[in-house]
């Protein structure tokens, strides 16, 4: 017998979204339909004001649906309860622009932050190993015991990836990870999660003005004025 | 610390983590719990006292029933009470015995000073309503103008207080007439009253002007062992022809003066008071040290919530930073309070105490209080929209 096909990671249909309401209601995304592929890197661009991080919190279940249909991890997100929506975030990866480090947790509580949601009996030597084994991939391996006041900027962005990919989540939504990084750094953090995307089939949605790492990308969606307006898939290497 | 309440709670403490990150606020928060608890303790030790002065000069009897006038909210205060009720009572057969009481106010003037005694007849021959502590002194008080003083009397001083006794009596002059203390017994000032002071019936009329030995304030019986005392009381109250009496067990009397004096003197109400008002100033205090935690990180809480936590969680964070509050807060303001009630009661000679059942119960009401705040202060919580974030 055939195995049920996967659904994909992410599909969008006649999503429309406003902000305001009465004479100020301003609509932000227009009629945007898409599919992100399984393990795939896909790049929002656009100018500024353009909806790409409107877009993005929509997929992330961090606004609600008003209009159109969102399934994200084969689950819809219109009307869905916020207990599902708790659920789903937990298999979720965010990279916020701002790292939104909490200041009184170490660079490794900060990223154990990233486990503990997971739940389950998992033992704190094995979490704490976790954390460590990320953060040394990120090059902080001497840094996990530093408050995020004695971190630079790059350092704290770095924490906050560690804490978006320490749970192994199936999709990653990245609003410009890699603004504060330097080239290297920036590089190294997209081909981490390229190899994510082959090994694990961890799925990253990315909002992005560098151009360096254009060339990463499987799949870069341009918009404008809250519409996809260039749809440019690059082959797989 | 971080390490234990990892283990205790099973997750990061991340409440203990923000409240000692920010070591000044920490100490400026925990003052002010332990000044609020300050307030609570003294509060509660000033009603203490007055529940504890109230009650003492009970036990300097031994009675099971008391016959008062209508209008005897207190030992000290009311109708007298028509002698005739005495012998009506002890015609019920479980009254064994009775014994008028006097009561009045007597004044010492000790060079500049004067000493104010609430001051109790009694029948010298009836030693059995006298406590075991009072008690020996009872032939003592057969002799003419003799009496035995509360040795914490204001004013009297503990060491000319220890050398008072049968072989080396006192002499004082009480209204041109000369009384003479034989002995001492354990009682303490009041609020009122600078110490207490018993005589014989006899000697009561001498002191207190206008005083008749057929009208006293109270009568005390006893009663035949196994008798119940509320039984007897509401028995007396239908034999006795003046209805208007009250006729109560004796520990229900003391109950109710207690009750009395918390709830209806200006005292009782205002020290009451203090206690409400020093456990708002506490709630005040620990909302205010939450609330504004909750405002300068609401970006962190946001971020909590876009990665799959709960709301409860982020309530528990605020309840781990009330409760940690509480605890530590209570602990300086218990010893500081303790300072403070030893000094009081060197200086007023009020019967003042802090217990540590107290310490618990105030502890409790903390913890609670600073829950309450902490429940108020997540209300902030609900503004933390992790689409924001973006």
């Amino acid at each position: 017998m055939a195995e049920a096909p996967v659904p994909p990671p992410i599909e969008t249909s006649g999503l429309n979204h406003w902000f305001g309401h009465g004479e100020a209601r301003k609509q932000a995304i227009f009629d945007v339909s898409l599919t992100v592929a399984r393990g795939s890197l896909t790049v929002l661009m656009g100018p500024s004001g353009s909806g790409k991080t409107t877009l993005l919190t929509l997929m992330g279940c961090l606004r609600d649906v008003q209009d159109g249909s969102i399934r994200l991890l084969g689950q819809e997100l219109a009307d869905a309860s916020e207990r599902r929506l708790v659920a789903l975030r937990r298999r979720l990866g965010f990279i916020f622009q701002a790292h939104n480090l909490h200041e009184s947790l170490t660079a490794r509580q900060n990223v154990l932050m990233g486990l503990q949601v997971k739940g389950g009996r998992v033992h704190a030597g094995d979490r704490d190993a976790a954390a460590a084994h990320v953060l040394g991939l990120l090059g902080l391996g001497e840094r996990m015991d530093y408050l995020p006041a004695n971190l630079s900027g790059g350092q704290k962005q770095r924490v906050a990836i560690a804490r978006a990919l320490v749970g192994d989540p199936e999709v990653v939504f990245a609003d410009e990870p890699t603004a504060a990084l330097d080239r290297d750094s920036g590089m190294n953090v997209v081909e981490l999660l390229k190899r994510m995307g082959k090994a694990r089939g961890t799925t990253t949605v990315m909002v992005t003005h560098d151009n360096r790492i254009l060339g990463l990308a499987d799949r870069i969606l341009t918009m404008e004025d809250g519409r996809i307006v260039e749809d440019s898939v690059r082959p797989h290497r | 610390m971080t390490w234990l309440l990892t283990r205790l709670f099973g997750r990061l403490p991340i409440g203990w983590l923000q409240l000692t990150h920010n070591r000044a606020r920490l100490i400026a928060a925990l003052a002010g719990v332990a000044f609020a608890n300050v307030l609570v303790f003294v509060q509660l030790a000033i009603m203490g006292s007055m529940s504890i002065a109230t009650g003492q000069p009970y036990g300097f009897f031994d009675a099971r029933v008391m016959i008062s006038a209508s209008d005897a909210e207190s030992l000290t205060d009311g109708s007298n009470v028509a002698r005739q009720w005495l012998f009506q009572a002890l015609a019920h057969p479980a009254v064994t015995d009775g014994m008028p009481l006097f009561v009045g106010n007597v004044t010492i003037q000790r060079g500049g000073s004067t000493m104010s005694l609430t001051t109790f007849g009694v029948d010298p021959t009836r030693p059995g309503f006298l406590s075991t502590s009072v008690r020996p002194a009872a032939e003592l008080l057969a002799l003419p103008d003799s009496g035995i003083l509360d040795g914490r009397t204001r004013g009297l001083g503990a060491d000319e207080a220890a050398t008072i006794g049968p072989s080396s009596p006192a002499s004082f002059e009480i209204r041109g007439r000369t009384l003479t203390i034989y002995d001492t017994f354990v009682g303490g000032g009041g609020f009122g009253v600078d110490g207490f002071l018993i005589v014989s019936d006899q000697t009561f009329m001498k002191l207190v002007q206008g005083r008749q030995s057929a009208a006293p304030d109270h009568v005390l019986l006893s009663l035949a062992p196994g008798a119940d005392p509320a039984t007897v009381a509401a028995d007396l109250q239908r034999m006795i022809s003046d209805q208007s009496l009250r006729i109560r067990p004796y520990d229900q009397a003391r109950a109710e003066d207690i009750a009395y004096q918390q709830t209806r003197r200006p005292t009782g109400v205002i020290f009451g008071f203090g206690v409400v008002i020093g456990i708002l100033v506490g709630l005040v205090i620990v909302y205010q040290v939450l609330s504004t935690d909750v405002a300068d990180h609401i970006r962190e809480y946001a971020t909590f919530k876009a990665m799959g936590y709960r709301q409860r969680f982020l309530l528990g964070i605020v309840l781990e930073e009330a409760l940690i509050l509480a605890a530590m807060g209570a602990v300086p303001g218990y010893l500081v309070a303790r300072v403070l009630i030893g000094a009081m009661r060197k200086v007023t000679n009020l019967p003042l105490e802090l217990s540590l059942q107290t310490g618990l119960g105030v502890f409790v009401g903390t913890v609670l209080a600073c829950a309450l705040s902490g429940a108020l202060a997540t209300r902030r919580l609900a503004s933390a929209d992790p689409a924001e974030l973006f």
